[in-house]
């Protein structure tokens, strides 16, 4: 028999406003196994959690119940006091009468009983526990990076010169990331390239660091501490350790016509092509979809002309297996496509660009060598209009678009607009806006220098239609301060479309069994607490994957998230979980249905000889389960048709104790 | 194929060439559409005042009948399109509304489940755009055609489900189908002034305009519509180029349309 004590926390008025604590304690008091019940306000605290440590020592307890908050937010303190006071940690349960009890009740009988059956739930499982000792695993000293944008960049650069190796899997052919596309960066208008390709170069010299570009991640298996990660090197079709990157295969490629991404189709490049001068690393690629010698074997000129004899056109795609402690999502984001937004005319008219099409065409390296001209006819636009919030801040029902605020755009609009002004003072700017959403440090300064210095006009009220007329776009608007329909003949517009992550990150979470929100934003382990980790372990989150983000915020997160994973890394050994499923092998069938339902691939079988009643020997196929790759999850004790899996910790008998508990 | 058939009052006079061609492409296109008997009005305008529920109740009774055939019902004007497809939502979905009708009908009630499509849906989806041009005899190649799809049709998108409001296809892929050019412009989803005509013909009539001189700038010969009030509107405007029913393009390029049809 337990000697159980149990410990009802107050959590202020948190759960002491609905739930009567005294008569929570009072009632357990008298469960079976209960010797020892306690109320206190705050249990968490260092008093309380004497109080906790002086009961086991005094009472000689086996087992304890707390009834508190979540076990997401305790168990782990509590665990630990049990610990110190000499008691086995899996003695302790959890009863959350808190999220699950007083938060959702409103009314003090209610909550009340409410929590003295969630107690006696407790009470009831932790009469079952039995003590259970973790196993340890060894930890793989290097870390992958999954994205080589700001984030990646960034994060990958702080684990290595903590001395840790760092691979960057990039599926573009060069690191850089959206930041190699921009003009300017808020709010101090310094280059976009002149700050990162500095940090590109450190990547692609650091000792510690390999960049797989032009890659990407085709499998995941493993744990914390110890990922099996397949990384699919596609083919560039050219031999990465002989290409100088020269540029004379590009030069003299005779195919033109190839939309230049870089540029997001406003320009040309060839065939084959290094994205940008200062690509990391400067390697040409084969764009296989325009090659006409990997089309139809006509050309051949690159290889002709490479001196260094890197073109490969056999090249294949490459898969490399490769063992991780530690995985950083660094996979970023998108504009969302304009094609659902066609009240603004973007498939329409090539003079309606979103903004990032803007940031090519002010940039010195642009399809307009940084002039500002239409797209259409490549005169100077005198009357330009933005339109912020294309996408964000959607109605729900309306099925397009995004509920949330994209949270870059109202600087990034600023910006165009100020330079703009600055740039081309006869132009006349109008920016529509529904908020303008400054909340950074220097952040609304620099948007009041856009209206107050630069005479940019502010219009609050939201662009309906947009409508090609001739060579001017009559731009339908409201403006709700004035409380008047305007309509202005513009030049060219800008639309500020959302953003949203990255297509590869939903499939990526798959493989990674990381969580995501309902916009494929990858989920933190705690929004507040631990908002660079995913609640997967071993998994942590890099800039924008995780949520919109501009890029001091972005550096801020890729080191926080660099920090955790030379924490990780720092350890020679890690703790497991002791909660894993064990097959009891004289009910076990060998019938398969566990192997299939376990998402690690835990379960493996084997042949064991048993020994009958008669003396004879029996040869049957029987489920085991490895411990280290068992995460816990219980697909497979559900799945076991003869109740042979069972999960230590949660074992069937221990929930069906409490089920018969709750309905006593 | 058959289907129950829903053509609404403007079509037995103002909009004969709505109907007629309607039914008469269908038949070329292997489909029967068979007028529901004893109909009334659709109800004319969808109230979304949540305890109107008279002007409903026609509707309901053309959407129980299409159910007792075991039919899908089809309709061809906009305006009954829309009145019609958001009675049906408002019956699957507002469990008290559809209590309430359901007290007025005396033949069990109705729950909801006929399925409705609209004509260019049917074209669409049941016979294809591959059976249309294979029927085509006329075609209408060099002809540069507008679609004018108003508002009624395409809004609101969570009941309509025909295409996407801000971008539509339907009309043009069908044109597309019969051999012309679509021509796709600015306005051709916006308000054609609607029953504004009757108290502020200056408003209407600008509304109409700013639609008509859309699709002129943008090159086309003529406007297609599927809606009689759209029709009316943009030809009492003084559109400068002739507006049809889409109907009456698809008779053509099948080879069956008739001069000084039923006018």
């Amino acid at each position: 028999m337990q000697r159980i004590g149990v410990f009802v926390c107050w959590c202020g008025s948190n759960i002491a406003g609905t739930v009567d604590v005294v008569a929570v304690a009072e009632a357990l008091k008298s469960e079976p196994g209960v010797v020892f019940s306690a109320n206190y306000q705050y249990m968490c605290s260092q008093a309380g959690q004497d109080l906790i440590k002086d009961a086991i020592k005094e009472h000689n307890l086996t087992g304890i119940v707390v009834c508190s908050c979540s076990p997401r937010m305790h168990e782990a303190t509590f665990r630990k006091t049990a610990a110190a006071a000499g008691l086995n940690p899996y003695m302790v349960e959890i009863a959350n009468i808190r999220e699950q009890c007083s938060w959702v009740h409103k009314d003090m009988p209610v909550g009340t009983e409410k929590a003295i059956i969630l107690g006696k739930a407790a009470v009831a499982k932790v009469n079952l526990n039995t003590p259970l000792v973790p196993g340890e695993s060894p930890v793989t000293k290097r870390a992958l990076v999954i994205g080589g944008g700001i984030a990646g960049i960034q994060t990958a650069l702080d684990i290595a010169d903590a001395g840790f190796e760092v691979d960057i899997v990039e599926k573009q052919p060069t690191i850089g990331g959206k930041m190699a596309q921009l003009d300017k960066t808020f709010p101090t208008l310094d280059c976009a390239a002149c700050i990162l390709t500095p940090k590109m170069v450190d990547v692609g010299q650091h000792e510690k660091i390999r960049i797989f570009s032009y890659s990407e991640v085709e499998a995941v298996k493993g744990f914390v501490g110890n990922f099996d990660v397949t990384i699919k090197k596609k083919a560039r079709y050219v031999k990465e350790e002989l290409c100088t990157g020269c540029g004379d295969c590009v030069s003299k490629c005779p195919m033109k016509k190839v939309p230049n991404e870089f540029n997001l189709g406003m320009d040309n490049r060839k065939a084959i092509y290094i994205p940008f001068a200062q690509a990391v690393p400067k390697v040409a690629t084969i764009d296989a979809d325009y090659c006409n010698m990997l089309k139809n074997g006509k050309c051949g000129v690159c290889a002709k002309f490479c001196q260094a004899g890197a073109i490969d056109y056999t090249q294949k795609d490459e898969l490399i297996e490769e063992k991780y402690g530690a995985i950083v999502v660094a996979t970023g984001y998108n504009p969302i496509s304009m094609d659902k937004f066609d009240e603004f005319a973007y498939n329409q008219s090539k003079d309606v660009i979103t903004s990032l099409e803007f940031e090519r065409l002010t940039n010195a390296a642009g399809p307009t060598a940084g002039k500002l001209l239409r797209p259409s006819d490549g005169k100077h636009p005198e009357k330009i209009v933005f339109v912020q919030c294309v996408g964000s801040r959607c109605d729900a029902c309306n099925e397009k678009g995004k509920e949330y605020c994209s949270k870059i755009c109202c600087m990034y609009t600023a910006k165009h607009a100020m330079l703009t002004r600055d740039k081309y003072p006869d132009t006349d700017v109008t920016v529509f806006y529904i908020d303008v959403r400054t909340p950074g440090k220097n952040f609304d300064e620099f948007y009041r220098r856009a209206v107050e210095e630069f005479g940019v006009h502010y219009i609050k009220g939201m662009v309906g239609k947009v409508s090609p007329e001739g060579d001017k776009l009559i731009v339908q608007a409201s403006d709700i301060i004035a409380n008047k329909q305007i309509k202005i003949d513009a030049d060219l517009v800008v639309l500020a479309a959302a953003i949203e992550p990255d297509k590869s990150a939903r499939p990526l979470a798959t493989m990674l069994t990381a969580s995501m929100d309902t916009n494929d934003f990858f989920t933190e382990a705690h929004p507040k607490l631990r908002p660079v980790e995913s609640p997967t372990a071993g998994v942590f989150l890099s800039g924008a994957c995780q949520g919109p983000k501009d890029i001091p915020e972005t550096v801020s997160q890729a080191g926080a998230a660099a920090s955790k994973v030379i924490g990780l890394l720092a350890k020679d050994k890690l703790t497991g979980n002791p909660c894993v499923a064990h097959s009891n092998e004289m009910m076990c069938n060998g019938c398969s249905s566990c192997e299939r339902v376990c998402p690690y691939g835990a379960i493996t079988y084997e042949d064991k000889e048993f020994r009958m009643p008669d003396r004879t020997t029996l040869v049957r196929r029987i489920a085991v389960v490895n411990p280290a790759v068992c995460q816990g999850c219980g697909c497979c004790t559900v799945a076991c048709p003869s109740g042979a899996m069972d999960l230590k910790g949660f074992a069937n008998n221990q929930i069906i104790a409490e089920v018969d508990a709750i309905c006593k | 194929m058959k289907f129950s058939y829903f053509p609404g009052c403007t079509l037995k006079n103002k909009a004969k060439d709505l109907d007629e061609y309607a039914r008469k492409s269908a038949e070329v296109l292997g489909v029967t559409l068979e007028e529901i008997e004893d109909w009334q009005c659709c109800g004319g305008v969808f109230t979304t005042s949540k305890d109107e529920i008279a002007t409903k109740l026609s509707s309901v009774r053309i959407l129980k009948a299409a159910q007792a055939k075991e039919q899908a019902l089809v309709t061809v004007c906009s305006a009954c399109h829309n009145v019609v497809k958001q009675t049906n939502y408002a019956m699957q979905n507002d469990s008290e509304f559809a209590d309430k009708v359901n007290r007025y009908m005396d033949d069990g009630i109705y729950d909801g489940s006929t399925k409705i499509y609209h004509y260019l849906e049917l074209i669409r989806d049941v016979i294809g755009y591959d059976k249309v041009k294979e029927k085509v005899v006329n075609s209408l190649a060099g002809k540069k055609v507008a679609a004018y799809y108003g508002c009624l049709l395409l809004r609101p998108n969570t009941v309509m489900r025909m295409d996407d409001p801000e971008n539509p296809t339907i009309m043009e892929d069908l044109i597309k189908a019969l051999g012309a050019e679509a021509v796709v412009y600015p306005y051709r989803n916006e308000c054609c002034g609607g029953y504004v005509r009757m108290e502020n013909t200056e408003f209407a009539e600008k509304k109409s305009n700013t639609v008509s001189n859309s699709a002129k700038l943008a090159g086309a010969d003529v406007i297609v519509t599927a809606c009689p009030l759209c029709k009316y509107n943009l030809e009492k405007s003084g559109s400068e180029i002739p507006v049809v029913y889409i109907t009456e393009l698809l008779a053509d390029a099948l080879g069956i349309k008739e001069d000084n049809n039923g006018k």
